[in-house]
Order: structure tokens, then C-alpha cells, then sequence
């Protein structure tokens, strides 16, 4: 089986680039493991910030919804509940369709599978209860059912901030935020919905232990300076859920297997493949986009994804080049743009040196 | 038993529900068609997944999105399914899974 552009992951990058390549005229295979395309977008349920153009103040479901219906109009073929379990040389894509292993032959490939949180070692810490904040907002938010009754947040960037909100909103008791920084890592809008909420955060305390015996009953704070828990500091409370938000990590398996070379960037979220200012990685045919190149948020995956398909279009010959030069540097501003603030432009001078290094 | 599920929310609405049974650990038990196998035992109250197979630890939801597989269960008696992006289908059989599992024979 052959296809001109194979997408891997439906989430916000890969449905924006099979909705930019399918309208450019590109014969386009778009596959994701999960039962619903969407990716992590349908459990965000806070407005986006930026400009217009970026789809500020709408909420990730509605743009997921959105995004659902274009790919919808335009017939993109979608192949859900089909997980991409390897890719062999000449961008052959192994796919589990239907019980079956597909090998799908793709021109061009992009891969856009996103990215998964981090763990946290302590004590207890593999107890039942203790889950990713991203774990617990899938099951609340999509699942639609409470991982827990009194939750513990650790860690207060954005991830750790509305994910405790959203718990609140859907009726948990959130105990606590603990931070190990002395300040709050999420942008202010979203610490003041939880300050106002009367959340307490701990701030420069860590999680020390998860206590129980066969799931999470209690957890056990204490202070922590120079990287290193103060005893006697300890104070402990009944929980049955603990959810740890401390970063993310893109997730590059399969870039791996096609033998993209990878570098480690810590502003992106780490070990990551490299790639061009088209997004395409070193190996020729091969793009990235989203979270897999690097973790930002989903408006930046969106235009990744745009950015990656409409070079693979113009390479393709569907896109001439004086249209598409126009259309990447369209993007390209808006990703500028995008990339602002404290986090932003970290991201943005990363962005910039793996850019400039070249595959 | 404890109720789990959320109902009514302030920004996603009233959910439609449309219940099924399936069976856990040889007890029958309702859960919604389509949602992920992960979110019905939750709403059951059930948190353990697996055991571990030298220590024998419990083991449950830990990335609820397919990359981690601390939720694996025997469903339909294959090994190793990830609960927490499987659907839920009437009849289903899930059950505990004891190391590695085996295929067919359960557990
Ligand atoms: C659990 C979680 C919660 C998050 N919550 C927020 C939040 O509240 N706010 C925020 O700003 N950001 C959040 N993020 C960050 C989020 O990753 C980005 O906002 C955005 O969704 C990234 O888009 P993406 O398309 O790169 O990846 P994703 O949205 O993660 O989409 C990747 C898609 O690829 C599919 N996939 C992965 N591997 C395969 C494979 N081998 N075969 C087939 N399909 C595959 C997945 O099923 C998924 O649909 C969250 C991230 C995670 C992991
Ligand atoms: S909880 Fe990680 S794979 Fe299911």
C-alpha cells in the first residue's frame, strides 16, 4: 500500500497538517492509536491565550472539534484505534489496522505522536493513586469520572495549575499544590483562578513519600532547599490520589527506528529529533511536528504541523514553490508570534539553535 | 459503592449515558459502551490493574494515554491490552493480570 503524505498521531499537529496537505492536493493517510483523533486537545477545556490567529480564548475541545470537522469536509482518509508500531527503511510505515500489520509506503512522513509526562521517583511513588496530572485530566475530562476524591498536585507549572483546577471544577477536594521552587511556574491567570479558590500551594516543599498499602492513603510534604528535603519538616495528610506534573518529554520512538538524529535540548523537554526549518528531520521525507519536536503547547503544534505539510506539498509538486514560500513564512511569523513571554522565548532561542546547527 | 463519575459539569454540560455490562474478575459490573476500559473500572471503584511479576506490587492507572502500560489487563483473555485507551464492549471479559499474564487461560 502506498500514500503519498502518512501522518503518525491525530492530535493538534497531525490533524492541522493532514487538513494542510489534503487541501493542497496531497494523497494523505492519517493514523492515530486512540478511538477518537483529537490527541491531548479534549481534555483541555481552559480558553487559549495569544492572538486571533492563534485561536485565543476558545477552548481546546471546541478546537479540536473544529479541527475534527475540516478533516471531516475534506475526506482525509483516518485510520483511529490503529496504533504505528514501527517504521523500516524507505519511510514504510507498520501499522496495526484492523488486526492486521499494514506496511503503508509513504512518500513523505510525518510523525506526530506528542509527548508523555515525566515521572518522579519517591518512596510509593508506583502505588495505584499516583498518577500523571495528564492521567488524572484524561480521565476527568474525557473519561468523565474523578481518579479520586482529596488529590495532592505536585509540581505548579501550567500542566500542575489547570489540571488541579479542572479536578476542582469537576468536584474534587484538591488538598494542595507542592512546588519545589519558591515561586509559582504557571502563568498568573491561571495560579489566581486556584488562589481564589482557596487551593494552598507549597511552595519550596517536594513530595516525600506516598503511603498505603495497596493504593495511595496519605502523603507525606516536607520542605526542600538545595535539592534536598529538610527533615523535620514533614507534614502529612490523607489522600487517595497524588498527581505529579513536572514536565513533559516528546515522544520520539519512532523517529528512533527511521534513524533521525536526535539532540538534547532541556527548553524542549530533552532527548528530541532534530530538524529543518521546513520540520523535516535528517532523514529526506521524514518531518516532525508538535510535541514530538519538542513539547510546547498545541497552538505551536498546529502550526508545526501546518509548517511540515506544506513543505511536504511543495515537495511534493503539489505546491508551487512561490505560493508555498509565502504560506511556510505565513506560519513560520505566526510561530514567531507565538513564542513570546518567559517560556516563549526560550523556546523560541532553542527552536532557533537547532535550526541554525542544521540535520 | 462510592460514585465516581461526573455527571453534570460546569463547562462540558450533562453526559448521555448508555450502560453495558462486562465482567471483571468474574463479577459483573456496568459500564458506559466506548468509554476506556481505564474509566469504567474507576467508576467502579477499582484502581488495581495488575501485579507486578517478581514483587508482586499493585500496579494502576499511571499516563492515561498509552505510553506507560501500568494499566495492562487480560481482556478477552489476550495479555498486556492497555486499558486506558481500549473501549469498553458489551460482553467484555477483563481481568487482573497476574506477571506477564497468558494468553487464553486468564490471569
Ligand atoms: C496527558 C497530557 C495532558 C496535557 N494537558 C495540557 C493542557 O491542559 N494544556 C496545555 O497547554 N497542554 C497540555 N498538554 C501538552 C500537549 O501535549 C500540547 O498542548 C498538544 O496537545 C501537543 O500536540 P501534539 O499534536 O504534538 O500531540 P498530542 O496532542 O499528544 O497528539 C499525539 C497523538 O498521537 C497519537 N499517537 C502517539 N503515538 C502513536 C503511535 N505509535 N501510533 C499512532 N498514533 C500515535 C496519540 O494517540 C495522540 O492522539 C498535555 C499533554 C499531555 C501528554
Ligand atoms: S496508564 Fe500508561 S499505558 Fe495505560
Amino acid at each position: 500500500m502506498k500514500r503519498e503524505v502518512v501522518i503518525i498521531g491525530g492530535g493538534p499537529a497531525g490533524l492541522a497538517a493532514a487538513i494542510e496537505a489534503e487541501s493542497r492536493g496531497c494523497d494523505v493517510l492519517l493514523v492515530d492509536e486512540n478511538r477518537r483523533a483529537g490527541g491531548q486537545l479534549f481534555k483541555q477545556l481552559h480558553k487559549f491565550f495569544g492572538s486571533k490567529a492563534h485561536s485565543a480564548g476558545v477552548r481546546g475541545i471546541d478546537i479540536g472539534r473544529q479541527l475534527l470537522q475540516k478533516t471531516e469536509e475534506l475526506n482525509v482518509e483516518v485510520w483511529l484505534n490503529s496504533p504505528c508500531i514501527g517504521i523500516f527503511s524507505d519511510k514504510r510505515a507498520a501499522i496495526l489496522h484492523n488486526g492486521v500489520t499494514e506496511v503503508v509506503e509513504a512518500e513523505k512522513l510525518l510523525i506526530c505522536t506528542g509527548g508523555a509526562e515525566n515521572p518522579l521517583r519517591f518512596p510509593g511513588w508506583t502505588l495505584p493513586g499516583v498518577m500523571g496530572a495528564g492521567a488524572a485530566q484524561t480521565m476527568v475530562n474525557v473519561g468523565r469520572v474523578l481518579p479520586g476524591k482529596r488529590i495532592l498536585m505536585v509540581g505548579s507549572g501550567n500542566v500542575g495549575v489547570i489540571v488541579a483546577y479542572q479536578l476542582m471544577q469537576a468536584g474534587a477536594d484538591v488538598v494542595g499544590i507542592v512546588e519545589g521552587m519558591p515561586k509559582i511556574g504557571a502563568y498568573g491567570v491561571h495560579a489566581a483562578k486556584i488562589r481564589r479558590a482557596g487551593i494552598p500551594f507549597y511552595l519550596g516543599y517536594t513530595i516525600k513519600e506516598a503511603k498505603g498499602t495497596d493504593k495511595v492513603e496519605k502523603a507525606v510534604i516536607a520542605q526542600f532547599q538545595g535539592g534536598k528535603i529538610v527533615e523535620g519538616t514533614e507534614l502529612e495528610t490523607d489522600v487517595d490520589v497524588i498527581c505529579v506534573a513536572v514536565g513533559l518529554r516528546p515522544l520520539s520512538e519512532l523517529a528512533q527506528m527511521a534513524g533521525v538524529r536526535h539532540g538534547f535540548v532541556p527548553e524542549l523537554g530533552g532527548f528530541m529529533p532534530l530538524h529543518d526549518e521546513n520540520m523535516e528531520s535528517s532523514v529526506p521525507g521524514i518531518y516532525v511536528a508538535g510535541d514530538t519536536a519538542g513539547v510546547e503547547e498545541a497552538s505551536t503544534a498546529m502550526d508545526e504541523g501546518r509548517l511540515a505539510a506544506a513543505a511536504a506539498a511543495q515537495a511534493l509538486g503539489h505546491f508551487p514553490d512561490e505560493e508555498a514560500e509565502k504560506r511556510k513564512q505565513e506560519i513560520r511569523d505566526r510561530l514567531e508570534s507565538l513564542r513570546q513571554g518567559p517560556f516563549g522565548e526560550r523556546r523560541m532561542a532553542a527552536k532557533e539553535r537547532i535550526v541554525g546547527k542544521g540535520v | 459503592m462510592e460514585d465516581r463519575r461526573v455527571r453534570e459539569h460546569p463547562i462540558l454540560g450533562i453526559q448521555e449515558e448508555n450502560f453495558v455490562e462486562i465482567t471483571v474478575d468474574g463479577q459483573t459490573l456496568r459500564a458506559k459502551e466506548g468509554e476506556t476500559i481505564a474509566a469504567a473500572l474507576l467508576a467502579n471503584g477499582i484502581q488495581i490493574h495488575r501485579y507486578t511479576a517478581k514483587k508482586h506490587e499493585p500496579r494502576g492507572i499511571f499516563c492515561g494515554i498509552g505510553q506507560c502500560t501500568d494499566c495492562v489487563m487480560t481482556v478477552d483473555g489476550n495479555p498486556n491490552v492497555r486499558t486506558c485507551i481500549t473501549p469498553v464492549r458489551a460482553g467484555m471479559t477483563i481481568e487482573t493480570q497476574q506477571g506477564y499474564g497468558k494468553r487464553g487461560t486468564g490471569r
